[in-house]
């Protein structure tokens, strides 16, 4: 059932007030009534009334200036102005100000029900449209899938910070759908119409990544035979995604944060000051604070781009979205690969949820679309799923660190007896002492 | 609380026909006793002479104050113009869950409107309006159905296009508002 539409009526004649009271409370409005603007401002302030119809010539403040201290308060109120000595200057002015509409007392009742009428659907459309909002939202973040408290949180911040235009870093470790995030927000923002444009600032060099961003013009450098849009002129008016922000060299955090304060640059090698507006949408495994403390990364940058900070937890930290991620993920992939939809047995489901999936969601996600490969086509089962097998811990980066990871594994296997570890390493021993004091190893 | 019925009182000159004729569909409507009576006022006292009108507003409040009782819902019934201070005329106005209403058959003639008198119409609106205001005095507010009586209605053709008895949500309102 609709809600009661509610109406202030603002009028120092006592006369107006009951009968506009006995007209709209008739008509089943919720009436309020306010013998001056100071009075109808002092209820406005516990009470928001959909509609206030007040007059101009009032005693103390007039109508239209409480027209403004209203709309500077509560832009959608719909205020109808009434007075009983109209002149064109002071309608074009409540107008300006932001009244609904002018009207000239005494007023016909056809017509005084259509304005009501008018501004009921107004304020029932808009109400229609942000329920719409809502339910809009619910349908664009289905790839983003869980029900756990920390999920759950995660969605709410999306839909917080979706329709401001302020800068969000989103932190979380390598798999955990970051960029998913990044798409949501921007998707459910009023900037959706517009681009969604992503660097992957981590795979490109310093020169390709200034051109990346920026553009270039023709003949800045060897083989730019034509002028090129740069990412931040791509994403005007709608949103450009920074993903491993953290690897940004030292010497573009500065161009990028003269860019962030003027939204205007120069494309590589020109001289015409372009301006773009765009959203920022950073992401990054790292922690940045730390970064910055130690000097590699700009304070003033991280300031700019940390508005608003949405970490996802790694996946290890909601195991209980797992059945609902491999049931997603195995819709996914029988679909893509047209095969008709599998299950998963409960002890390869009990498995996954004791793994501790190093590598996320994109590693859970790998393992899916494996056994669905590999699977007999019915049941993923345990023999299905590589866990303790190949999995590989995607959180490290350098080869050095893996080797240190491998060696310490096998130490402790072998009980750090050097020949067997040596051994099973098949280096010679010499090798492996070398290894030892190299990663400064241990026994614990 | 069920009242113990519904008073017409009439006001300077009114067709008594025209009365006759509708009080045993208030009657009917309502399920009471309607009673009528002549009221003696001086309505010059609510005249407005810049508008050529009768001030409703201060009509019905003397009208409260004078001739309401308690156990009674009350309709001062007129011929005149009536006005209220924000809108250029009515045909009618009521307390919601009041004691007192007003109607006037002065505005709901097709003569005031240059067509042809027509006895028959002028009728068939006073009753819907007299059973509108009613209405209002058992509580009932603006109905949206098209042919509700309780429909507003703000010019005389839109009266036309009512009918003249409450639709079965306003009717169940009623029931539950006299019998709760």
């Amino acid at each position: 059932m609709a809600r009661k539409i509610s109406i202030l009526i603002v009028d120092d004649e006592e006369s107006v007030r009951d009968s506009l009271y006995n007209w709209f409370i008739e008509d089943g409005y919720r009436v309020g009534c306010a013998e001056d603007a100071k009075r109808a401002l002092s209820i406005l302030e516990s009470d928001a009334f959909d509609i206030i119809l007040a007059d101009i010539k009032m005693l103390g403040m007039d109508g239209l200036e409480m027209l403004r201290r209203i709309k500077s308060i509560r832009k959608e109120s719909i205020v109808i102005m009434m007075t009983a000595f109209a002149t064109v200057d002071t309608a074009v002015q409540a107008l300006k100000d932001g009244a609904y509409d002018y009207v000239t007392k005494p007023f016909d009742p056809d017509d005084l029900s259509h304005l009501i009428r008018n501004a009921s659907k107004q304020i029932s459309l808009a109400e229609e449209n942000e329920i719409l909002r809502e339910a809009f939202l619910l349908q664009n973040v289905e790839n983003l899938v869980g029900s756990s408290d920390a999920m759950r949180q995660v969605l709410k911040e999306i839909e917080s910070v979706a329709q401001s235009s302020a800068s969000v870093i989103i932190t979380g470790e390598s798999g955990t759908g970051k960029e998913l995030v990044a798409r949501a927000i921007h998707s459910n923002s009023s900037r959706r119409f517009f681009p969604l444009v992503s660097v992957h600032c981590g795979a490109l060099t310093e020169s390709l990544l200034e051109s990346e961003l920026f553009g270039h013009e023709k003949g800045a450098f060897t083989g730019a035979v034509f002028n090129r849009k740069g990412r931040f002129e791509m994403a005007d008016s709608g949103t450009i995604f920074l993903d491993e922000i953290a690897t940004i060299p030292p010497k573009m955090q500065v161009e990028l944060l003269r860019v962030l304060e003027t939204k205007s640059f120069v494309r590589v090698g020109g001289n015409k000051e372009i301006t773009s507006d765009f959203r920022v949408i950073c992401a990054t495994n790292r922690d940045l604070k730390s970064l910055v403390e130690n000097g590699f990364f700009r304070e003033d940058l991280y300031y700019r781009l940390n508005v608003v900070n949405i970490h996802i937890p790694p996946l290890r930290e909601r195991i209980e979205d797992i059945p609902q991620l491999v049931d997603y993920f195995i819709r996914k992939y029988c679909t893509t690969m047209n095969k008709p939809l599998i299950t998963i047995d409960s002890g390869a489901m009990r498995q996954l949820s004791a793994f501790s999936f190093p590598g996320n969601i994109r590693e859970l996600e790998n393992m899916i679309e494996r056994a669905i490969v590999v699977g007999n086509g019915r049941k993923i089962t345990l023999k299905d799923l590589p866990l303790g097998k190949e999995t590989i811990n995607t959180t490290v980066e350098s080869l050095d660190e893996l080797e240190k990871n491998h060696i310490s594994n096998i130490l402790n296997k072998y009980n750090w007896n050097i020949s067997a570890a040596a051994k099973a390493l098949k280096v010679d021993r010499v090798t492996l002492y070398n290894k030892i004091k190299k990663y400064d190893l241990s026994q614990k | 609380m069920y009242p113990e019925n519904i008073t017409l009182i009439k006001f300077g000159y009114f067709d008594q026909e025209i009365l006759d004729r509708v009080v045993p569909d208030i009657s009917r409507e309502f399920s009471t006793s309607v009673r009528t009576k002549n009221g003696n006022l001086d309505l010059s006292e609510f005249y407005d002479p810049s508008r050529r009108q009768y001030n409703g507003t201060t009509l019905l409040n003397k009208i409260n104050n004078e001739f309401a009782t308690d156990s009674s819902k009350t309709l001062g019934l007129f011929d005149i113009d009536l006005f209220i201070p924000i809108l250029t005329y009515i045909f009618g106005q009521a307390y919601l869950n009041g004691r007192v209403g007003i109607v006037s058959i002065y505005r709901l003639s097709n003569e005031k409107y240059g067509i042809k008198t027509d006895h028959k119409i002028l009728l068939e609106r006073f009753r819907k309006e007299a059973i509108h205001e009613l209405g209002h005095l058992f509580g009932l507010i603006h109905c949206s159905d098209p042919v509700c009586v309780m429909r507003s209605s703000t010019y005389v053709e839109d009266i036309d296009q009512k009918g003249h008895a409450l639709c079965a949500v306003c009717r169940m309102q009623l029931k539950h508002t006299l019998f709760a």
